[in-house]
């Protein structure tokens, strides 16, 4: 399949992207979502706006305890250590696992962010941690907690005339432990299940419960699944009432490993 | 000699080929493209069964059935007893008979632009009953999909003889109902035609992913109203047949009569969503298995109800009955099976046309005998070794004619068993299931006829019938030999192996000799590349060309060191008399170049011979293989992790080993995927639900496992020097011992899995039906 007729427009500085964000043009950062849906004419827009060359869209800035880190960094600049210490660490092994190489080389952290496929990895992981997704609209930047960024289904907090600019996260101690679990058949398959525990010393726990064909699970205050993994994943999951009772036990799997592995 | 040890028969020589494919400079027909050529998109059934009402086309060049008066109909007939034929339209007349049917061809200078005129087409259509399982088709009351038959039968095959006295004196029986899943072959490369006319020759050119292009010749000339002498198949590189690409397209048709009417080049190339959506089109089995056996495991006697998913039409050559009408057959694989009663039926359904894919109904067959086997063998407390053991055709017996009329032509099969169990550490799995763990241990054993000629085929009386396979050798003026086969090389290696056989037999460099393939206007006819047949077929065919090219060159040698024919050699290259020789160069200059000092009573067709070859019985050589697996059960997540594979395969005489282990390591990935992964979903209007390769699993290089190979080379008897047909060997055997493995590890849990692909909910399932999870 070959794309439907449409325009690509390359804006050079943001106030050119919200232009032609306002005038119904579909934003494109690394492509490896909406490629294929325009292939596969999925996806009809009439004018596609590439925000891969716009000023500062990728790259990771420190400002005090507080990374940046830009939506158009690639998962491959993350796996390879873009952002330092224990957070950076934990976002890399996350990167590893997201599909294949060649994918990370291109896919980026807010352009799969701001897709919200319930499958993708940092709609399973970021909502754990602590920071803001910075919105850029017509007023300037906006500043969305992470775990209330995605809504649904290829839903985002982000309004219509919005682009996500970048995420914003603080630094983690080094004693911060971090599980992460997710099921797939083979690398490249859209995860059926993924949990993450992130456990910061002086904070409360949180866990994040993803793929489940919704939005995210998100739990404030993990302590209970920390104290006891299997029990509170069954009870968790069973508030979640899913159909199929495959995806049910791997949800509960994903997190009574993602647990275990934080303890 | 020494050459001819390391570059002869029996030698893993490097592949040949190998150096364009490795550096991606194979031309594919996506790599053709003429100036002025002109691209297809073809307007596709949304629905599974309908009456199509009408088409209402954008401006542009769009043409229905309507607008191609001049394309007939494909009729893939069979001449088997109550077989009824479909009449299989280019493009849809009257009924859209499953999704992704062609209806209409959209012409444009690119594909993206044709594709614009397929979107902007409107369909008029009024849907139909849907017959979206086999089962279903089968049912008293079914809609009917031609309607001018009785039922959704292609065909019914049966086998009666009376085994319910069986019951009385069994030490065990077991039933099992099984199914396998509907596939897509995924080659690389998917189908792809380029069409044009020649004025000059006044000859349709057609360059398309073949695997037979002797066949799709013919095919083309009857169904587009022409002489085969107008009509030329170029197969070039073709990126994997599997089955896939044997087979008359109406793709490639619709193209042809296109590149006539426009004068233009006309070219189609699949796609990925059309290929998942239109062509998931192999495997689809289901079996009901009744099987009795003595205290020891003697099989006392088999039933088997068989139904095969054939889909809406049948299909140009093989026909829509080739898969089920073969399981009667086949069924009985290497065992001694005294008696014997089966049913098949080809079910029509409106799902894509069903073609045999590597292994053809082997592998599903292969499954249902040897999960059956197991299930006898834990009723009755034996091991899955020793079942087989009791039941496999002894060395002795050799060759062998079971009940059915197959015959087996050499082998041990029992010592394939024990040394694929003794390959494993069977010990050490039992120690773990003791322990508690989920570990479980299988097996499979099966033979693959291959290369069955004309007294196999002339008995189905489908559009072809293979006979003498054919090959041209002859040298050029400066020496090189060049083969000419009508069959194609897509994988097999056979630009390798078929100059291996050359050098057995003439002592020319393989570096020396070209094989040339792919082209009707080039090779000899041939029935081609499917069945396991080409390295026996051709690699007999070459032979017996290269000897009587041979014969030849020796009596011009002879003449040139002034002896006698008698006195001369073939070594190395060279024609040898005592200290004396000429190279088979210097011959071949003499006849092309010096005619003058070649001997008054030269035979008169010169430096090139066309030789025919069939292998006498020519029922067909027999490889088998005994796979034996080891595999880990999740029991929390339904995962299964491979983590042993064992081969134990005979093959007779190995051309190339190194290109036998590539062809069996191959098919064991796509049993894998089999066995595991590959399943094309399709809902109750028969829609289906995967289309792309992230709904659709193949199993990667991270989901095979190290797979270790054993050979045993017994000889055909039957075949120029002993090989066998093994080519589809791999794909056969994973399924059946894979699946004995999961159930090994699972039956502590009481759990059995019976359907394909083994998918982690399938294990689940299976557990929670057992009270286990």
């Amino acid at each position: 399949m070959k794309p439907a007729p449409f325009t690509y427009a390359r804006p050079a500085d943001w106030p050119a992207a919200l232009a032609l964000l306002a005038e119904g043009a579909r934003p494109v950062a690394g492509g490896q979502s909406l490629g294929p849906m325009l292939n596969l004419r999925l996806a009809l827009p009439e004018r596609v706006a590439d925000l891969r060359h716009l000023p500062g869209y990728a790259g990771v800035s420190m400002q005090g305890e507080t990374v940046r880190i830009g939506a158009g960094t690639t998962h491959a600049a993350i796996e390879d250590g873009v952002v330092p210490g224990r957070l950076g660490e934990i976002l890399a092994g996350v990167a590893r696992r997201i599909a294949y190489r060649p994918v990370r080389n291109r896919g980026t952290i807010g352009g799969s962010f701001a897709h919200a496929d319930p499958a993708a990895d940092w709609c399973a992981v970021l909502p754990a941690l602590p920071g803001h997704a910075i919105a850029l609209g017509p007023e300037g930047e906006r500043r969305i907690p992470l775990a209330e960024f995605v809504l649904g289904v290829f839903e985002t907090a982000l309004r219509g005339d919005e682009l996500l600019r970048a995420i914003e996260l603080s630094a983690l101690p080094p004693a911060t432990h971090f599980g992460h679990w997710k099921f797939c058949r083979k690398p490249g398959e859209f995860s059926k299940a993924t949990a993450c525990v992130l456990a910061t010393p002086g904070a409360a726990p949180t866990a994040v419960l993803a793929a489940l064909d919704a939005a995210p699970l998100v739990i404030a205050d993990a302590s209970a699944l920390l104290a006891d993994p299997t029990a509170e994943a069954a009870r968790l999951v069973a508030t979640l009432a899913l159909e199929d009772p495959w995806r049910a036990a791997l949800a509960r799997t994903a997190l009574r490993h993602a647990a275990e592995a934080a303890r | 000699m020494t050459a001819t040890i390391s570059k002869g028969v029996g030698a893993s020589l490097r592949r040949k080929e190998d150096a364009r494919f490795l550096h991606g400079r194979g031309r594919y027909v996506g790599d053709i493209r003429p100036a002025g050529t002109l691209e297809v998109a073809f307007l596709r059934s949304p629905v599974a069964h309908a009456r199509l009402l009408g088409v209402q086309k954008p401006t542009g060049l769009v043409f229905t059935a309507a607008d191609l008066p001049e394309i007939r109909p494909i009729r893939a007939n069979s001449t088997l007893p109550g077989f009824r034929a479909s009449d299989q339209p280019a493009l849809a007349v009257g009924k859209l008979r499953h999704v992704g049917e062609p209806i209409a061809a959209c012409v444009a200078p690119t594909r993206a632009e044709a594709e614009d005129l397929a979107a902007a087409c409107v369909l008029d259509y009024q849907a139909l009953p849907v017959i979206a399982d086999m089962l279903a088709a089968r049912a008293p009351g079914a809609a009917l999909i031609h309607e001018h038959w009785p039922d959704n039968a292609f065909l019914e095959t049966r086998r009666d003889e009376d085994l319910t006295d069986l019951d009385a004196v069994a030490a065990a029986k077991v039933t099992r109902r099984l199914r396998t899943a509907r596939q897509h072959m995924a080659p690389l490369e998917g189908r792809g035609v380029l069409a044009e006319w020649d004025p000059r020759l006044e000859q349709l050119v057609v360059t398309t992913a073949a695997q037979m292009p002797h066949v799709t010749k013919t095919g083309l000339a009857e169904c587009l109203g022409l002489d085969e002498g107008q009509v030329r198949v170029v197969a070039p590189d073709v990126g994997g047949g599997f089955g896939y690409k044997g087979i008359l397209l109406a793709e490639e048709l619709v193209c042809a009569a296109l590149a006539i009417r426009l004068g233009r080049p006309v070219r189609w190339l699949e796609d990925r969503l059309e290929q998942l959506t239109a062509n998931a089109n192999c495997r689809e089995h289901f079996y009901e298995v009744t099987a009795w056996a003595d205290a020891h495991g003697k099989l006392l006697g088999v039933e088997v109800d068989a139904t095969v998913d054939a889909g809406a039409y049948s299909l140009y050559p093989f026909s829509a009955c080739l898969e089920a009408a073969q399981i009667g057959s086949i069924f009985p694989g290497p065992y001694t099976l005294p008696r014997f009663r089966f049913r098949t039926v080809s079910a029509c359904t409106n799902k894509p046309p069903i073609l045999p894919y590597r292994g053809v109904a082997r592998t599903g067959v292969c499954y249902a005998m040897e999960t059956t086997l197991d299930a006898l063998a834990r009723q009755l407390g034996i091991s899955a070794q020793a079942i087989r053991a009791a039941n496999l055709v002894p060395p002795e017996a050799m060759p062998y004619r079971n009940l059915v009329g197959k015959v087996f032509d050499s082998g041990d099969y029992p010592e394939a068993l024990r040394r694929a169990v003794a390959a494993v550490d069977v010990a050490a799995v039992r120690a773990r299931q003791a322990a508690g763990e989920a570990v479980g241990f299988g097996l499979s054993v099966f033979c693959e006829q291959g290369a069955h000629g004309t007294s196999v085929y002339h008995g189905w009386g489908i559009p072809f019938v293979p006979g003498f396979e054919q090959a041209q050798a002859r040298f050029t003026p400066d020496g090189v030999l060049e083969l000419r086969v009508g069959l194609h090389s897509h994988g097999q290696g056979l630009e390798t192996t078929l100059a291996q056989v050359a050098h057995e037999i003439l002592g020319v460099d393989p570096a020396r000799v070209r094989l040339v393939h792919g082209d009707t206007a080039l090779t000899p006819y041939s029935t081609g590349t499917w069945g396991s047949r080409a390295m026996v077929m051709a690699g007999g065919a070459v032979a017996e060309a290269c000897r009587q090219l041979g014969e030849r060159a020796l009596a011009i040698g002879a003449a040139l060191l002034q002896t006698d024919r008698a006195s001369v050699r073939l070594v190395a290259g060279q024609v040898v008399a005592g200290d004396a020789a000429v190279s088979l160069d210097q011959v071949a200059r003499t006849w092309f170049r010096s005619p003058q000092n070649l001997p008054a009573n030269v035979d008169r067709g010169g430096l090139e011979v066309t030789a025919g070859y069939r292998p006498d019985p020519d029922t067909g050589t027999h490889s088998y293989a005994a796979h034996a697996v080891v595999a880990k059960v999740c029991t929390e997540t339904g995962m299964v992790t491979l983590e042993q594979y064992v081969i134990v395969e005979d093959g007779g005489v190995l051309v190339n080993p190194m290109i036998v282990d590539g062809q069996v390591l191959g098919g064991v990935a796509q049993g894998i995927g089999t066995a595991l992964y590959e399943e094309m979903p399709f809902d109750s209007e028969a829609q289906p639900l995967a289309g792309t390769l992230a709904d659709y699993l193949l199993p990667g290089a991270t989901e095979v496992p190290d797979i270790r190979i054993e050979h045993m080379e017994t000889p055909s008897p039957w075949t120029r020097f002993g090989q066998k047909g093994l080519g589809e060997s791999g794909a056969i055997g994973p399924p059946g011992a894979i699946v004995n493995a999961i159930n090994d590890a699972l039956a502590p849990l009481g759990a059995e899995l019976l359907d394909l692909p083994a998918t982690p909910a399938r294990v689940l399932a299976a557990l929670a039906k057992a009270g286990r999870a």
